[in-house]
């Protein structure tokens, strides 16, 4: 029986069911629980209701950080994917032993544990007048979100025929109008998916907020964060849903921008 | 002119936001941790002397060690599952292993609060069909953060292997069973070893992101058993101890340094070799 195919096609078939289980089940049941008609986290739920959408968005506290995050992410992950869109751009022109040297300074903060990033971005902020501001949270998401973009463009950069931005210079065209007409079309898919990452990574971020932010200027994140080592109702299970909602949002539209280009979808 | 002369001031922005909102602050950090109170690294003998610091690094280690044997353990036989699955259901396993990578690790770690709790899921149905009589105490411990880290650091581990099992030539394994090896040995002598490099990259990268990690074990973990990455958020935030955070906070980032340095020097020889 330890030789046959069947055995081991079963185990095989074990394996992939238990791994689809161990990943999804948690997420699946703090959807359910959302839907909950209970007034406590109970599973399976009693009934279904909406009351704890309602009490999110009737609750100022939830509706309040939850556009302070919106107001984060936008503006952090626009400067991050044009940063590091331009990044990726020179440094795919440049001498590879420096660009080397650049492009790891630029990946950094993504290498570096965000606990580091964070109090070191706390303590400098303090100093400039930053912490507790809109204005320093959106910096730091910058910082976090850039090396999402900047590694997401270059490999499509690294891909991309040179040679038609030069076919396009020998016509006549002066490099700006090379770069919009030939460069970016080619490579926007790559700068899109790259702009869907940061804004999931901001949306998400919790440990340089729970830093930066105060009781005034607070992202959803960092409420759910103290709502969870309170007491926990519901209503964190309904906010939770949606950050993951977002997190699935946006891997439909990258895997739709992909498909588009023609480009393999996931990885 | 060359066209990367033209082309540099785009990396101006960049480079000037990274350097000053990134590395000016941890040089600042590391300032900080070696002049307060007085010039000197007496931070740092603290931490390596008085026992409280010894036995958070010690914490440190073994859980990011278990992640790492666990996410091993788990991701072999995954890996290998996707490799010889049919199309349609390794693009499924693919897309339920990424998962991590577009979930906030907050969402999924309150998940499992919710499930593990002693009024939870878990402990329901085995009250229920009386398997106990009295609700497990299976989070705020270690277990429940072994369980919630080995989930979000599962992929670090199964891609690199899935790129090395994807390549290894089935053969091989065919011509040492026709040779006499029982297929035990066939593995432990042939398969095993061709996924070393796989294994080895997966292991350190999932060992390297645990050693940081903050928000699982801070959510999941017990009281007294936490990770470096808590102790400079508890010394920051509740006693304002710069310096000892900051040196903390070093170690950590010599720590992560020097274990990149390993794996970049060994991919280096083991390209060199071949």
């Amino acid at each position: 029986m330890f030789y046959s195919a069947k055995f081991w096609g079963g185990l095989r078939g074990i394996i992939n069911v238990m791994l689809v289980v161990y990943m999804l089940a948690p997420l699946v049941i703090i959807f359910v629980i959302s839907f909950s008609s209970a007034l406590y986290l109970t599973f399976p739920p009693p009934g279904l209701s909406l009351q704890w959408y309602e009490k999110m968005f009737s609750n100022p506290t939830w509706t309040r950080t939850l556009v302070t995050s919106l107001k984060i992410m936008v503006p952090a992950a626009i400067a991050a994917t044009v940063l590091g869109t331009a990044a990726a751009l020179a440094l795919s022109r440049m001498d590879s032993k420096w660009a080397l040297a650049v492009r790891a300074v630029l990946m950094a903060p993504l290498v570096v544990p965000v606990i580091i990033t964070a109090a070191a971005i706390f303590g400098v902020f303090r100093i400039w007048g930053l912490y507790g501001s809109l204005w320093g949270l959106i910096l730091a998401h910058v910082i976090l979100t850039l090396p999402y973009v900047l590694s997401t463009v270059s490999a499509n950069l690294a891909v991309f025929d040179k040679r038609l931005e030069d076919a396009a210079a020998n016509c006549g065209a002066p490099p700006w109008i090379a770069f919009r007409r030939v460069t970016l079309p080619l490579i926007s898919p790559s700068v899109m998916s790259g702009m869907l990452f940061a804004m999931v990574i901001s949306f998400d971020e919790l440990v340089v907020s729970l830093f930066l932010s105060t009781p005034r200027v607070r992202p959803v994140t960092v409420q759910m964060w103290s709502n969870i080592k309170g007491d926990t109702d519901p209503t964190i299970a309904a906010i939770a849903t949606v950050l993951f909602l977002f997190s699935l949002l946006a891997l439909l539209a990258d895997g739709i921008a992909r498909r588009r280009s023609g480009r393999e979808p996931g990885l | 002119m060359t066209a990367g002369n033209r082309t540099l001031w785009l990396l101006i922005p960049a480079v000037l936001l990274i350097g000053v909102c990134f590395l000016y602050p941890v040089s600042w950090l590391l300032q900080r941790s070696v002049s307060e109170p007085v010039w000197g690294l007496q931070n740092y003998i603290a931490i390596f002397s008085k026992s409280i610091y010894l036995g958070v690094l010690w914490n440190t280690v073994a859980i990011a060690g278990a992640t790492t044997i666990l996410c091993a353990l788990i991701g072999f036989p995954v890996a290998y599952s996707m490799v010889h699955a049919r199309p349609w259901i390794r693009k499924l396993l693919i897309f339920v292993v990424l998962i991590p990578f577009w979930t906030s690790i907050l969402v999924r770690s309150f998940a499992w609060l919710v499930i593990l709790q002693r009024g939870g899921i878990i402990n329901d149905i085995l009250v229920g069909i009386g398997m106990i009589a009295e609700p497990l105490d299976i989070v705020y411990n270690r277990f429940g953060v072994l369980l919630g880290m080995v989930q979000v650091l599962l992929p670090f581990m199964v891609f690199p292997l899935y790129s090395v099992m994807a390549r290894i030539d089935g053969s091989f394994f065919r011509a040492a069973t026709n040779l006499g090896a029982t297929p035990v040995r066939a593995f432990f002598r042939v398969y095993l070893p061709l996924c070393l490099p796989g294994l080895g990259t997966g292991a350190m990268l999932v060992f390297i992101i645990a050693l940081g990690y903050f928000i699982t074990p801070a959510l999941l973990g017990g009281r007294g058993d936490i990770m470096i990455a808590q102790l400079i958020f508890e010394r920051i935030d509740e006693f304002g101890d710069w310096p000892l955070a900051s040196a903390l906070a070093i170690v950590l980032l010599i720590g992560t340094g020097l274990l990149f340095a390993i794996i970049k020097g060994v991919s280096k020889l083991r390209r060199g070799r071949i």
